[in-house]
């Protein structure tokens, strides 16, 4: 059973999404890429400094996300995360609720499944609406995207608004492009070196 | 406002912690109502301890630098995400961890998970102190945050109920 809000929704593609949420980056905006084919199509769709890669703590792209934001309220933040990650966390989207920063925009591929470690279905499989949540979070501007030129314009709105934002997309099972260079040191400092927080000696 | 709740709040502006994500527990409610009523704070509770480590690792890769205030129960679930992302990233995640599970406890399950805490940091390689005296306070706060900031590697300050227990307040020590 779809949910409701949802039954009309096409499949999209998780790497040609985050394509089109790269070429809208312009700002210097930053991304935390969440765990699994999340970071691996933010990684094949366009490598970037301001682009930070998890490679693991599952569930924790918008905690993340959030904790820049909130330090640097003038950068735009997105985060990318996926339904089953999200799933781990829901309460993040309480505490996002209540604190609302001005300048997150929060992505969620939803393909219904637990993908890279076979395909288990998640709940939203079979019922959970995560837009749903968000909005009974606190998070009135979440909205499912219908196809991908919707989810342009729903990104368009959110990387100008004053309020954090959320956008869901049902995607299909496509396997993520990838992997992603697996060296943490080298990921966290190109992402403050994009962000401006470190530089080298004598810059 | 106790004296060891003072103490920490006049370390943290020190040293420039501005950002203060907990989970509340009974012990940790004078320094949170102190960072609360601070403007020179951001404090605000999450739904879970996790979810806070995720938000200060994230605000210190942005140029803001937090603490996470939890108790030891707390401390037991984020085994994963220290190990995940503090450690292997190299970011100096502070964690202020209330020791509850000891001393008179009166909850098997928090004496239990008492005994968890050193040995899983101790296993992680977490540097951590014990804070049992008010006269070493200062000290090893102050020079635990200095210490994880130059080292990029997170630390775990304990509030141990021999500095925080009501009927220890009026002590010398």
């Amino acid at each position: 059973m779809t949910p409701a809000s949802t039954a009309d929704n096409a499949r999209m593609n998780r790497l040609d999404l985050t394509a089109r949420l790269v070429a809208k980056l312009t700002h210097e905006e930053a991304v935390i890429g969440g765990i699994g084919n999340n970071n691996f199509d933010l990684w094949t769709a366009g490598r970037r400094p301001q682009n930070f890669y998890m490679l693991g703590s599952m569930g924790l792209a918008f905690p993340i996300a959030l904790g820049v934001a909130l330090a640097q309220p003038k950068r735009r933040v997105v985060a990318i995360e996926g339904d089953g990650s999200l799933l781990m966390q829901l309460g993040c989207l309480a505490t996002i609720g209540m604190l609302k920063p001005a300048n997150l925009t929060l992505l969620v591929m939803d393909n219904g499944c637990y993908q890279i470690t076979g395909s288990q279905p998640t709940a939203t499989r079979h019922g959970t609406d995560l837009v749903a949540v968000a909005r009974g979070c606190g998070l009135p501007d979440s909205r499912w995207a219908s196809d991908p030129d919707h989810f342009e314009t729903l990104l368009d709105e959110a990387l100008r608004a004053d309020r954090p934002h959320l956008i869901a997309a049902k995607i299909d099972d496509a396997p993520g492009g990838g992997p992603t260079d697996r060296d943490p040191s080298w990921i966290r400092d190109s992402f403050m070196r994009g962000l401006g927080t470190r530089r080298t000696a004598g810059q | 406002m106790t004296r060891w709740s003072q103490t920490v709040v006049d370390v943290l502006k020190r040293n420039d912690i501005r950002l203060v994500a907990y989970v509340p527990d009974k012990v940790l409610s004078p320094l949170i109502r102190a960072v609360e009523a601070d403007g020179f704070f951001t404090a605000f509770p999450t739904t879970r301890e996790e979810e806070a480590v995720g938000i200060v690792c994230g605000s210190w890769m942005g140029g803001l630098r937090g603490i996470v205030l939890m108790q030891t129960s707390g401390f037991a679930t984020v085994g994963n995400v220290i190990a995940s992302l503090a450690v292997p990233y190299q970011i100096p995640l502070l964690m202020m961890i209330s020791e509850r599970g000891t001393l008179g406890e009166f909850n098997l399950g928090q004496a239990i998970v008492c005994r968890t805490m050193r040995p899983q940091l101790e296993t992680l390689g977490i540097e951590h102190h014990t804070l049992a005296r008010f006269d070493e306070l200062d000290f090893q706060v102050d020079r635990t945050i200095a210490q994880a900031i130059a080292t990029q590697a997170p630390a775990a300050l304990i509030l141990s109920p021999l500095l925080t227990h009501p009927s220890r307040q009026d002590s010398a020590s």
